[in-house]
């Protein structure tokens, strides 16, 4: 690979680290809120509980995943294929566009002008400029689409008849997923925010916004997973001394991402006035079919590890764990992250069920459970991740491997109070979004639980601080080591490519597949909406 | 399916293609069982309403409690920053409380915990939820969607009361 498109990876890496930063620190404060200390008159900065949570939300969900996976997914990628990308000059552009957008929404977003959370629900109105740099971060991602599969194709033309390289595989399915799932969001922001919020429409629709957000907001999970995904498929096999256990089975579930990750957002409407209550079950049972694909990848990683572990002399059913390469940073990170991902798809399961969902919905729980994923089988997997593609680009060795070992471990304790304690609180009643320390209503169970956020918080906190400071320590005081740091080496399979069907390797059928379904489970309502609605709500500015 | 049948890795997928399958099957039996048989409501397609005309338009010109039959409340209720109406209720125990609300500005929740009210509150959307009060007690009444700088500050009481 040139290094060019190393520095390509580097800049965006680089930029997501940075959000990450400014999310886990708003992270904390919030945390410290809800234990009773409130920092936010010493912050000037951050002016408000709730301007600190608009940060955290859009800093950690919007800019610190969506720029690391536009790093990693192309260098994943270009090297399965063995080819740099197709249009070099167009990857820079596509560096540069994210980065415009990500400084120009974070103007008033920083200034408190857009205090409206990484949902944005309109009326809520915020200044222009944030819809209009989020937008671009989108277009941005447009932009790598089109760059992978121009650069596949050049690969085909030379390798027909071959499979692609599953990790190539992986890296075009998520990014076709996600091009079909964005149009939502686009459509929100080009029909509705943009004109509205400069002035060139007057009024707005709530539950029309609330559909187009939630057509992206859903699937956005399975973008934000499946690059996570990627590195448990076909590097932590390897670096846990094992094989892959099925690549067809790994294929398959990816496939069925791509084609029932979007047609199912009303999951998030189940509680919404103005949508079918017909619909809203369909969408229920799609989002129990996307749970297929998910213990598929379970199962399989699960048994690659196994592979691993027994190869290394593991025994017994489950004594074998312990056999793992434990004292790899990287992958112990991710073992780490897949546990807790467990619980949090059980929880899925809970938030997807209709009837529960009414128990569950907008409370604490739900906060308990997007960091066991996002926040934790996403984030602890992209920074595990961190441990060798950071020294790999820079040239020097991981700073500490100690003081990573040990980040892992505090991570995953401080998540494992900090989230069981949100659930608990969100079973007794306590909202989410909610300034909870300055609230007129708290009960006293949940005063019982609240200083158990602060503590889970402080871990989290505690164990951020030790990744960034292994980072920047292995930028200025690591040296160059002889030889220079490697890129983990794919995995082999046992059953392998060969094995797979030719038909998981051709996209028309699939993503034609993709869109019926959408028309389906979205086609009536969108009609509906789009005839019937008024764009009659006029904007506010409420914080 | 896709390893040679007959191998072992032919087994092994196949022991984790059918329980991969028949979890999430089976779960969903477990959720149209309860949604239906339990007869779970969920806030369905109701209406729209003009979000600048709330107060003029029947039944939020007089936001409050009606007896509609014996047992049978129903509440008419708008959310604005950042209070309810009406912000106490009062029923008796055993009642059947039909809640009719809407927002009159940004976006809203209504929550009562411990009694299954969980609905959105959408300028221009009047939503609709409905709860049985057995126990005597003092509910919230919790507004769990941000709505702005005071969001916190939002909430009701609705309390039943023993029957004499
Ligand atoms: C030091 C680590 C972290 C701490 C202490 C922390 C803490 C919190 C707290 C206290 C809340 C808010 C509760 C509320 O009022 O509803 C929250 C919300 C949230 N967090 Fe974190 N968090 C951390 C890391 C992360 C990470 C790594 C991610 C994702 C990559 C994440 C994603 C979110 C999201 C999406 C929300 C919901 C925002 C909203 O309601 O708009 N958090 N976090
Ligand atoms: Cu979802
Ligand atoms: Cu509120």
């Amino acid at each position: 690979m040139t290094r060019s498109e190393d520095r390509l990876t580097a800049a965006f890496v680089a930029v997501a680290l940075v959000a990450l930063f400014g999310g886990v620190l708003t992270g904390f404060f919030q945390a410290l809120e809800h234990a009773g200390m409130d920092v936010y008159p010493s912050t000037p900065l951050v002016k408000s509980y709730y301007h600190s949570l608009t940060l955290h939300g859009v800093l950690n969900v919007l800019v610190w995943t969506t720029f690391f996976i536009c790093g990693f997914v192309p260098f994943m990628t270009t090297r399965a294929l063995g080819r740099p990308l197709a249009l070099p000059g167009v990857a820079w552009l596509t560096f540069w566009v994210m980065l415009g957008g990500f400084v120009l929404a974070a103007i008033p977003l920083l200034g408190n002008a857009a205090t409206v959370m990484f949902t944005f629900y309109p009326p809520l109105k915020a200044h222009w400029a944030f819809y209009v740099g989020l937008t671009l971060v989108v277009v941005g991602t447009w932009l790598v689409t089109w760059n992978l599969a121009l650069t596949w194709r050049a690969w085909r033309r030379e390798h027909a008849g071959e499979r692609t390289p599953l990790a190539a595989f992986m890296g075009l399915v998520t990014f076709a997923m996600w091009t079909i799932a964005s149009l939502g969001i686009a459509a929100e922001m080009l029909v509705m925010l943009i004109p509205w919020s400069l002035g060139l429409i007057g009024g707005t629709d709530p539950l029309l916004a609330r559909v187009l957000f939630w057509f992206t907001g859903h699937p956005i999970v399975y973008f934000w997973l499946l690059p996570a995904y990627m590195s448990w498929y076909t590097l932590a096999p390897r670096q846990a001394g094992g094989k892959l256990f099925s690549d067809p089975l790994a294929r398959t579930s990816f496939i069925l991402f791509l084609v029932l990750s979007t047609p199912l957002g009303f999951h998030h409407q189940y509680t919404d006035p103005g949508i079918h209550v017909g619909w809203k079950l369909v969408h229920a049972f799609l989002t129990f079919a996307v749970f297929f694909p998910s213990l598929l990848t379970f199962f399989n990683v699960v048994a690659s590890l196994e592979s691993g572990a027994r190869a290394r002399g593991g025994k017994g059913w489950i004594a074998w764990f312990a056999k793992l390469p434990w004292g790899d940073p990287s992958l112990a990170a991710q073992v780490l992250a897949m546990l807790l991902f467990t619980f949090g798809g059980i929880g899925g399961l809970i938030n997807a069920s209709y009837n529960l969902n009414l128990v569950v919905h907008n409370t604490a729980w739900i906060v308990g459970h997007l960091h066991l994923t996002v926040g934790t089988a996403v984030t602890l997997t992209f920074m595990g991740i961190c441990y060798w593609l950071v020294p790999y680009l820079a040239g020097k060795a991981l700073w500490s491997r100690r003081l990573a070992q040990a980040q892992v471990w505090i991570w995953f304790v401080g998540m494992i109070i900090f989230s069981n304690t949100l659930h608990r609180l969100g079973l007794l009643g306590m909202p989410r979004r909610t300034m909870i320390g300055a609230a007129a209503y708290v009960q006293p169970e949940w005063k019982a639980l609240l200083p158990l956020v602060g503590v889970g918080a402080s871990l989290l906190f505690l164990s951020s601080l030790a990744f960034f400071l292994n980072l920047v320590l292995t930028l200025v005081v690591s040296r160059a080591p002889a030889p220079a740091p490697a890129v983990p080496a794919f995995t082999e399979a046992l059953s392998g490519a060969d094995h797979a069907p030719a038909i998981l390797d051709r996209w028309r059928p699939w993503i034609a597949l993709a869109f019926v379904l959408i028309a389906i489970a979205y086609g009536p309502t969108l009609v509906r909406l789009a005839l019937t609605t008024p764009f009659n709500t006029p904007g506010l500015r409420v914080w | 399916m896709a390893a040679k049948r007959g191998t072992t890795v032919y087994l092994y997928e196949l022991a984790w293609i059918l329980p991969s399958f028949a979890i999430p099957v089976g779960m969903l039996v477990a959720l149209v069982v309860t949604a239906f048989g339990a007869g779970v409501h969920l806030p369905g397609l109701e209406r729209r309403i003009d979000p600048t005309k709330v107060a003029e338009t029947a039944p939020f010109d007089k936001p409050g409690l009606v007896e509609i039959a014996p047992g049978q409340y129903e509440v008419r209720m708008t959310a604005q920053i950042w209070s309810f109406a009406p912000n106490e209720i009062r029923v008796p125990a055993g009642s059947t409380v039909h809640f009719w609300a809407t927002s009159k500005d940004v976006v809203h929740g209504l929550l009562i915990p411990k009694a299954n009210v969980n609905v959105m509150l959408l300028p221009g959307q009047v939503a609709h939820a409905e709860a049985h009060f057995d126990t005597p007690g003092e509910y919230l009444i919790i507004c769990h969607e941000y709505c702005g700088i005071a969001h916190h500050t939002m909430a009701g009481k609705l309390i039943v009361e023993a029957r004499r």
